[in-house]
């Protein structure tokens, strides 16, 4: 059965001697991870970010909010072909002017929707987790199997943690 | 509580426990003000029902003058929501330090100042239910459609849009925060707050998004808020038949005018919220002295596109045009509120600015701001009405417009509506970014240089690869 460890530390350079301290003891990278209640630099504590996909949600949304909106302005114009001062029915300056507004919006939706996927949210089971993190502690989260549970309990603890839970 | 960390850093502790003080807790004037403003709100919509019932005829709108207060109101609030883009987006692109408290308060600005300005219209139009027909692309017994040729369909499609982006970029960058707030409630709010926080952890895959996603949603609302007022601008500029409006700089000119105005409501903001909710540690005087210097730089370009657009206007020598601008510059109103609209929007304010003991002084920058506001109200007021009130050729009734005190009530009221809107916001969700907040103490430290010791702030840069 696989078990949690959440180790507390108030100190980055601790949590970073954690993190190496893992992938020194022979952890996989995708089983520990550092939790933190701000931005710090990428790379910071050794830890794996994985490559992301964001910037093609805004590129899908933006064709399909392109399509919708020229059916749209095409089609209501086309609906109701009433020839005003012999000018052409379609009026591109005016389709443009809606066709840019609709892309631009559909492009905001999907990159929302990017943002939220490529952050892995929602996520339900959040796991185990410690309020203190959004007051400054920074959280060494680590899933490992029974066996192995005090190999990385010892690694946390010696890196000098101010807590740790396990669950 | 510990204030400082052991490298003089605001602990996030604090932070989180100043920055929350009007959402975990309620200030003392909270309540009373509340109450005042819902009093003044609810007579407005009391007003405005009567409004549907009688007819505009309460209003002073008529005939040649059909655009008056609420459409100068409906422009005005368009430019006040140009605060949020311009200040969270560009200086998140730029990474401009000093954005940080002020981003929230301007994202938030623009949500509600534009769901204010789209409230305008359905005002404006008399019979609001009818505004439907004018915008909902539906098919209609006898097959007609919305006509997207004009203005008055692109506009709220625009307005539609930059409401809808800012909503969501406001969403986006406020997860982290709702995160603190889920961490630090209990019962019914603790369960909303999981709720909309998403089960964010603060794992390094989710601050990269936060990251990467902000700069991403700033570059794609930065073309939409451009387009917006441009928008806004051409329900006038596209109308041939009214001098004063048809004007082919009036896109730019409308953009940097509410640029103006809208980071002028970032500053009253943020001096009512330092003094409201005591955030004398995160709102600093120096934050002003940016704003400040931003807007001396926005207001002398502003200054520079109303000069332009008055001598194009009379460029051309055409006779009715020159006719108009003599009326608004010399004739009596015309002329008391062009005058104040100079010394408002420009005059007084921006020489104040060049003097870092005013950009520095809270007190003199709230007042300034207000007055920039009142002159770019006027602005809008004075290119809206004299063109239509003007005596033209073959229109059998002009008068000027005077507006009934029922306009200038719903024009109160939109202010009371505004502040109402932050006010309830305040207690929900925090108004200034925690984490962005939080972020700053982090990036920052301070060097010795010889004897001196100077404050530094540090910025992560990609790894160039070696070929």
């Amino acid at each position: 059965m696989s078990k949690s460890i959440l180790g507390l530390f108030l100190d980055p350079n601790h949590a970073a001697d954690a993190m190496d301290g893992l992938k020194e003891s022979g952890f996989e990278r995708g089983t520990f991870d550092v939790l933190t209640g701000t931005p710090y630099p990428e790379g910071a504590f050794g830890e794996y970010v994985p490559q992301h996909r964001l910037f093609r949600f805004p590129a899908f949304g933006a064709i399909i909010g392109l399509t919708v909106s020229l059916f749209l302005t095409t089609a209501t114009q086309l609906a109701y072909p009433l020839i005003t001062g012999g000018k052409p029915i379609l009026s591109i300056f005016a389709m443009l002017i809606i066709m840019y507004e609709m892309t631009m919006l559909s492009a905001v939706i999907f990159s929302v929707i990017g943002i939220i996927f490529e952050s892995r949210l929602p996520n339900i089971k959040p796991g185990i987790y410690d309020p203190r993190i959004t007051e400054g502690y920074i959280g060494v989260v680590i899933t490992v199997e029974d066996e192995d549970l005090n190999k990385a309990q010892k690694v946390i603890e010696n890196s000098g943690s101010e807590e740790i839970k396990v669950v | 509580m510990q204030q400082r960390d052991n490298q003089n850093r605001l602990s996030q502790k604090y932070t989180n426990s100043v920055l929350l003080n009007g959402t975990l807790s309620t200030p003392r004037w909270w309540y009373p003000l509340v109450s005042v403003l819902l009093f003044f709100v609810v007579i407005g919509f009391i007003l405005f029902g009567i409004q549907i019932k009688y007819g505009l005829g309460v209003t002073g709108l008529n005939r040649p003058v059909y655009w008056g207060l609420y459409i100068t109101t409906f422009v005005f609030w368009v430019g006040i929501s140009h605060a949020g883009i311009m200040i969270s987006a560009i200086l998140r692109i730029t990474q401009a330090e000093w954005r940080r408290p002020v981003t929230r308060a301007a994202e938030i600005l623009t949500i509600f100042s534009l769901a204010t300005a789209l409230v305008f219209p359905l005002i404006h139009a008399g019979r609001t239910w009818r505004i439907v027909y004018w915008l909902i692309p539906y098919d209609a017994a006898r097959g007609i459609w919305p006509n997207i040729r004009s203005p008055l369909f692109m506009d709220p499609i625009a307005i539609s849009t930059y409401l809808t982006g800012s909503t969501l970029f406001l969403f986006v960058a406020l997860i982290p925060d709702l995160a603190v707030l889920r961490d630090r409630t209990t019962g019914f709010r603790k369960g909303f707050y999981t709720i909309l926080a998403l089960g964010w952890t603060g794992n390094p895959r989710q601050w990269k998004m936060q990251v990467v996603g902000g700069i991403l949603l700033s570059a794609l609302m930065l073309p939409i808020f451009v387009s917006v007022h441009s928008i806004v601008s051409w329900d006038f500029a596209v109308t041939t038949a009214v001098e004063g409006w048809h004007s082919t700089i009036f896109a730019p000119y409308f953009v940097i005018g509410a640029v103006h105005s809208g980071v002028s409501a970032v500053v009253t903001m943020m001096a009512l919220m330092r003094w409201g909710w005591g955030w004398n540690d995160f709102i600093r005087p120096e934050h002003f002295d940016a704003l400040a210097r931003l807007l001396t730089v926005v207001a002398t370009a502003w200054l520079g596109f109303t000069f332009l657009e008055l001598l194009f206007a009379v460029y051309g020598l055409d006779a009715p045009e020159i006719a108009l601008r003599e009326m608004q510059i010399f004739q009596y109103p015309w002329n008391m509120l062009f005058l104040i609209f100079l010394l408002t929007g420009y005059i007084l304010p921006v020489p104040m600015w060049l003097f870092k003991r005013v950009r520095t002084n809270i007190a003199l920058m709230f007042w300034s701001s207000i007055l920039v506001n009142i002159g770019m109200w006027l602005e809008r007021f004075l290119i809206i009405v004299p063109g239509l009130a003007r005596k033209s050729p073959f229109v059998f009734t002009w008068e000027a417009y005077t507006p009934s005190w029922f306009e200038w009530y719903i024009l109160f009221w939109s202010f009371c509506w505004v502040t109402l809107l932050m006010l309830l916001f305040s207690r929900v969700f925090p108004l200034v970014p925690l984490f962005e907040q939080k972020e700053s103490e982090v990036f920052s430290d301070s060097i010795k240089i010889g004897r001196a010791t100077v404050p530094t702030i540090f910025r992560e840069e990609e790894e160039e690869e070696e070929d």
